[in-house]
């Protein structure tokens, strides 16, 4: 899945390395290949190479091995202005000393475009981020959200086929981000672009692609769309990663079928998925999304293997019930529960029994 | 919750009394330490800068040397017009004699001899000729004092001496600074100094023009290195920095004399083009005592204050504005001109207010490697304060100084903006 090669490939980078120092390599044989149109966001820690990508892609950077393609074209020697990227930095770099109007105008202007059509353009780009109002201002005397909008419309008004986005969101407010969210994601289908986003802020990543590449220490952990990757992580570290995880590490008593048997390192047998498990005895680490959990045995196959657990803390949430739980010398156990009108609430102390449907408990690497 | 509101509109604090009078007083505390904080700091600025500053501009006008030493004289002299060309009345002689006997009492005749040698050459000798020999005269037999006067030195019979007297006889006087721009103060008004002495406006224009020259040079020479500076690793800025902060550590004179060494006609620099047979022996450059020298040796001492503010303004300029500018389309070229330029202006404006205003009152290197075609006119004020004594004169020149670059910074501020400026 990693490498993804497409046919149809508008960006595609294959076989990339980059090292800044000749020692270490920040990004490790990069493999990506996107369709035109897509929407794909580049999701990781800081320091896992992502950005990197994103400026080998804009060409400030340049790849130290392997070849990054555009619309086929190998760009690797095309200087930055000649690859007619846009580009939407974290900071949004406005230019200050220019009008909101001459900010937008200035990719019409290099482009040597007669002042009538560059008006036009301006107007248009403007209006479409409901910035119509706001040519004559300075950069400073913007909101960060219009900011946000201007650097979005300055990015879109030369009409590339493809747009970059670094973190652009990560100056805002949760409540304007989600917004921005969705102001970002309906004009790039609207318009039909291609776009590279980067951002290590995972619900944004799930809420606004067709599909995510998860980065860490330099490559691609996994490459698939939102709900995928939410509910099949390929390895522990995408399930860690991604949303809210509980682990228990164990060794692999039997694979039959679609399910195996894991024993839990104090004894206790679980049911799993096997997902990159392959042989009896080898040790594994199970995840568990905290709302797949069971404690009402009603709900569970009779045969279905429990685990004792003990209750430490409850937290009320409004909209669901986050329970702690010690399972299996693991203190931090978490489930969720939804707040409904029959739900149990449970106490500390309480000593309860848990369980869960085994393809819901996927068996990774160790 | 509603707040109190008196009769007459205005808020009331929660006891009643108006809301700005209880803020005044919740403040008043606050505000008598900070002024206490800051008091040591104003005093000295007071003592050391406001008061100088206008003893100097006081003196550029005050003159009342003359009125003081020979008050009777110059009441006898308001009815007397040098215009008619004849000699004073035997009064004014009189009174004359009387204000000097007094004088010479109080040994204050040479210090008058002094100030009106600045005006009219060959006074200073009269008054001491005459304050040897004033008690000689013969006052009481009422023989005219007029011929005898004229006797001790036949100038007395000059109407040209009298005129000078009645002339600068005013207690506060544009005399000083008509001088201080190649004019004199005449019985018949303001007037132009003869062609010989017309040197101060010439050094004035020169001045400005060289510190101008100064400025231009600092800037192409100092960007550049402000962008390497702002732009390099940090471990190589740091190391550059260090270099250009190197000067400051080594004494102004000392850098100032290396560039004596360097420049000369048989210094280092010509040494070396003869060697490499660029120059011919008998053709060495001439790069010192003359305005060459003066330019070279101040861009380099002036350097580091054209650097420092660029480079605190460049660092504030994001990488990512480049950047944005390159992926819009915009060559490397452009995107410095369009983008990064105007936005490290303020930076310039601030180096060449600082390097402009140094330079226009430098004193030392110009005075050590300007020769005479290359002086300011800081080394006039200064051969006026510690040669020639005309205090009022270098007091008028450096009022007028202070006038240009106050005038300077205005249009500045008009055209540039002060705002634009960032020191750091």
């Amino acid at each position: 899945m990693a490498d993804g090669s497409l046919s149809d490939a508008f960006v595609e980078f294959e076989r990339v390395q980059k090292s800044y120092d000749g020692e270490t390599l920040v990004v490790k044989d990069l493999n990506l290949a996107m369709p035109k149109g897509e929407f794909l966001t580049m999701l990781g820690p800081s320091g896992s190479g992502k950005t990197t990508c994103l400026m080998m892609l804009a060409g400030f950077e340049t790849a130290t091995h392997g070849d990054i393609r555009l619309g086929g074209v190998s760009i690797n020697n095309i200087p930055p202005h000649k690859r007619g990227i846009g580009m939407v930095f974290q900071n949004y770099a406005l230019f200050p000393h220019m009008t909101i109007a001459e900010n937008l105008s200035f990719p019409l202007e290099v482009r040597k475009m007669g002042k009538s059509e560059r008006e036009d353009k301006v107007k248009h780009a403007l209006d479409m981020v409901e910035m119509g109002a706001f040519g004559g201002r300075r950069p400073s005397q913007l909101s960060g959200g219009q900011q946000q909008r201007v650097a979005l419309a300055r990015a879109l008004v030369f009409e590339p086929e493809l747009v970059l986005m670094d973190e652009p969101l990560g100056a805002l407010d949760k409540q304007l981000r989600e917004k921005m969210q969705f102001e970002i994601t309906d004009l790039a289908h609207r318009l039909g672009i291609t776009v590279v986003y980067v951002t290590h802020d995972q619900t944004e990543a799930l809420t606004m692609s067709d599909r995510v590449a998860v980065f860490d220490d330099g490559r691609i952990q996994q490459l698939a769309p939102p709900d995928t990757l939410y509910e099949e992580p390929e390895n522990s570290f995408v399930a860690q990663f991604i949303g809210e995880n509980n682990t228990l590490e164990g060794v692999i008593k039997e694979i039959r079928g679609g399910t195996c048997l894991v024993q839990l390192d104090d004894g206790d047998l679980i049911d799993a998925k096997p997902v990159n498990v392959t042989a009896v005895g080898e040790r594994t680490r199970v995840s568990i999304r905290p709302e797949r959990v069971e404690f009402n045995k009603d709900r569970l196959s009779p045969d279905a293997h429990l685990l004792k657990a003990t209750v430490k803390e409850f937290i009320y949430m409004g909209d669901i019930f986050r329970t702690r739980l010690s399972v299996a010398g693991n203190d931090d156990f978490i489930i969720k529960t939804r707040n409904a009108p029959d739900q149990v609430r449970l106490k500390p102390g309480q000593e309860i029994e848990i369980g869960w449907l085994a393809e819901d408990c996927r068996a990774l690497d160790a | 919750m509603s707040d109190a509101t008196a009769p007459d509109g205005s808020v009331l604090a929660a006891d009643g009394t108006p809301l700005k009078r209880s803020l005044a007083r919740s403040l008043r505390l606050q505000k008598t330490r900070a002024l206490l904080l800051v008091a040591p700091l104003l005093i000295f600025v007071l003592v050391s800068f406001i008061i100088p500053i206008g003893a100097m501009l006081f003196r550029s006008v005050e003159n009342s040397q003359v009125a003081d030493t020979l008050p009777l004289t110059v009441a006898a002299l308001q009815d007397w017009s040098p215009e008619a060309g004849t000699l004073p009345e035997e009064p004014v002689y009189a009174a004359f004699v009387t204000d000097m006997i007094a004088a010479v009492e109080a040994k204050e005749h040479t210090k008058l001899g002094t100030r009106l040698n600045y005006e009219q050459t060959g006074m200073s000798s009269l008054f001491r000729k005459s304050g040897r020999r004033i008690k000689r005269l013969d006052t009481e037999s009422g023989a005219p004092l007029k011929d005898q006067l004229i006797a001790v030195d036949k100038k007395w019979g000059d109407v040209e001496t009298w005129a000078t007297i009645k002339t600068h006889s005013v207690r506060y006087t544009n005399g000083y600074f008509l001088n201080a721009i190649d004019m004199q103060r005449t019985p018949e008004g303001a007037a132009v100094q003869p062609e010989d002495k017309r040197i101060l406006l010439k050094l004035f224009g020169r001045t400005l023009w060289m510190s101008l020259a100064i400025t231009c040079s600092c800037i192409l020479l100092g960007y550049p290195i402000a962008w390497l500076l702002a732009n390099l690793p940090a471990r190589k800025a740091n190391l550059l920095l260090i270099l250009v902060l190197l000067p400051f550590w080594t004494s102004l004179l000392v850098r100032t004399s290396a560039w004596k060494v360097l420049l000369q006609q048989q210094g280092v620099i010509n040494d070396i083009l003869v060697w490499l047979g660029m120059l011919s022996d008998d053709g060495r450059l001439i790069m010192i005592n003359n305005q060459t020298g003066t330019i070279i040796a101040m861009t380099h001492i002036l350097l580091p204050f054209m650097i420092l503010p660029m480079y605190s303004v460049m660092q504030t300029i994001a990488p990512s504005y480049l950047r944005a500018a390159k992926s819009m389309g915009a060559t490397n070229w452009t995107a410095f001109w369009r983008v990064y330029f105007p936005q490290s202006v303020p930076g310039i404006g601030a180096g060449s207010i600082l390097v402009f205003i140094l330079a226009i009152g430098y004193y030392i290197t110009p005075e050590i490697v300007g020769g005479t075609k290359g002086v300011f006119i800081s080394n006039r004020i200064a051969y006026h304060i510690s040669s020639s004594l005309n205090w009022g004169l270098a007091a008028a020149l450096g009022a007028i100084l202070l006038a240009v670059v106050l005038i300077l910074y205005w249009a500045y501020d008009k055209i540039v903006g002060i705002d634009n400026v960032k020191l750091g």
